[in-house]
């Protein structure tokens, strides 16, 4: 009864999806926003990866919010898993393997290093504060799985994820004061294309996402990772 | 042929949303419907980047000096998948947890087994 609700539903949507489809012809270009971007983004923003230029440059109030969605998330996951008795530890987890744990001591800082490289390098290559983040937290995920016993410093990921959230807040609000005077403005330097230190505040708010990201989704896996009775 | 070629990337993200939406419409147990919740989202996220694609395009970087702005691909649709994978990865785990919660206050990932939430 289910299963055919659900497919003739299916089919209902799959028709509508299907028709208005057929109006968007696949590989065309759709959007004049996307040439404008292409086109300008280097003398804006100074980001060479137009794609960051979008996420931390044009749309940078945006990505404030969407930071602030996955701050809520990670908050709500620690108020529904919170226990009355506080966070207990590990201790009934099988140790892991020789090579998980041996590999995970080589591992840990060459994945930090690599996560910390995709953020700072979000503005001129692929990758960026989310990216980084991500895989910063999966080094986290490694030294979960790899040594039972371990956890990590919860005052400490608190403190990384709001000083750099903080540091996203503080720049938009010094860019009322300085430069162009709106939310967010590009009031840093713009330097030279495709070196480090260019793009003025995206690279900085992109270290500052990376961090918070890094951290909240660390704190996701210590809190999935904490043991059940 | 040419139908098949042209919306092939049209075809696979909305086969993978019509197979989330199927897990979440059918499917009683409550990781299932997460998995499903989680094909969904990806399903959607290529979706987007495939509108986004222009026919012999590259990405949106100018990592060389000569690359010119024609013929890359569309970065919108890029920067707002961007942020909705990592978003898709803070519902799972959200989801997650409150599956967690379900499990251990009614002993069963079944919805059909917890009583008061029979509708």
């Amino acid at each position: 009864m289910r299963a055919t609700v659900g497919l003739i539903l299916l089919a209902v949507i799959g028709v509508g999806v299907g028709i208005s489809l057929l109006a968007i012809p696949f590989g065309a270009p759709k959007t004049e926003i996307g040439d404008y971007y292409i086109e300008n983004a280097r003398e804006d923003t100074g980001a060479t990866n137009v794609v960051t230029s979008v996420v931390v440059g044009y749309r940078a109030f945006d990505t404030l919010g969407e930071v602030t969605v996955l701050f809520v998330a990670a908050l709500g996951l620690g108020a529904v898993l919170a226990t009355a008795g506080g966070k207990r530890g590990r201790s009934g987890v099988e140790p892991a393997s020789l090579i998980l744990s041996a590999g995970n001591i080589f591992l840990f800082p060459l994945i930090l290093l690599f996560g910390a490289y995709i953020f700072t390098h979000g503005h001129l290559t692929p990758g960026g504060g989310f990216q980084g983040g991500a895989v910063i937290a999966s080094a986290f995920l490694l030294v979960y799985l790899s040594s039972p016993g371990k956890r990590i410093n919860e005052s400490g990921a608190t403190l990384t994820e709001s000083v750099s959230g903080l540091v996203f807040v503080a720049i938009g609000l010094l860019g009322l004061t300085y430069g162009t005077h709106y939310f967010l403005a590009n009031f840093l330097p713009k330097g030279t294309l495709n070196t480090l230190f260019s793009a003025g505040i995206i690279p900085v708010i992109y270290c500052a996402i990376g961090l918070k990201v890094g951290s909240e989704l660390a704190g996701v896996v210590d809190n999935l990772m904490e043991e059940t009775e | 042929m040419s139908f098949l070629h042209d919306y092939v990337y049209y075809i696979g993200a909305f086969g993978l949303v019509a197979i989330g939406l199927l897990i979440i419409l059918v499917k009683r147990n409550l990781i299932k419907l997460i998995i499903g919740l989680s094909i969904l989202d990806t399903g959607v996220n290529m979706f987007l980047i495939s509108v986004g694609y222009i026919n012999r395009g590259t990405a949106p970087i100018f990592s060389r000096p000569g690359l010119e702005p024609d013929g890359m691909v569309d970065p919108v649709p890029q920067a707002l998948v961007l942020t909705a994978i990592v978003i898709g990865v803070a519902i799972l785990a959200l989801a997650l947890a409150l599956a967690v919660r379900f499990y251990k206050s009614y002993g069963t990932l079944d919805l059909r087994k917890a009583k008061e939430l029979r509708w």
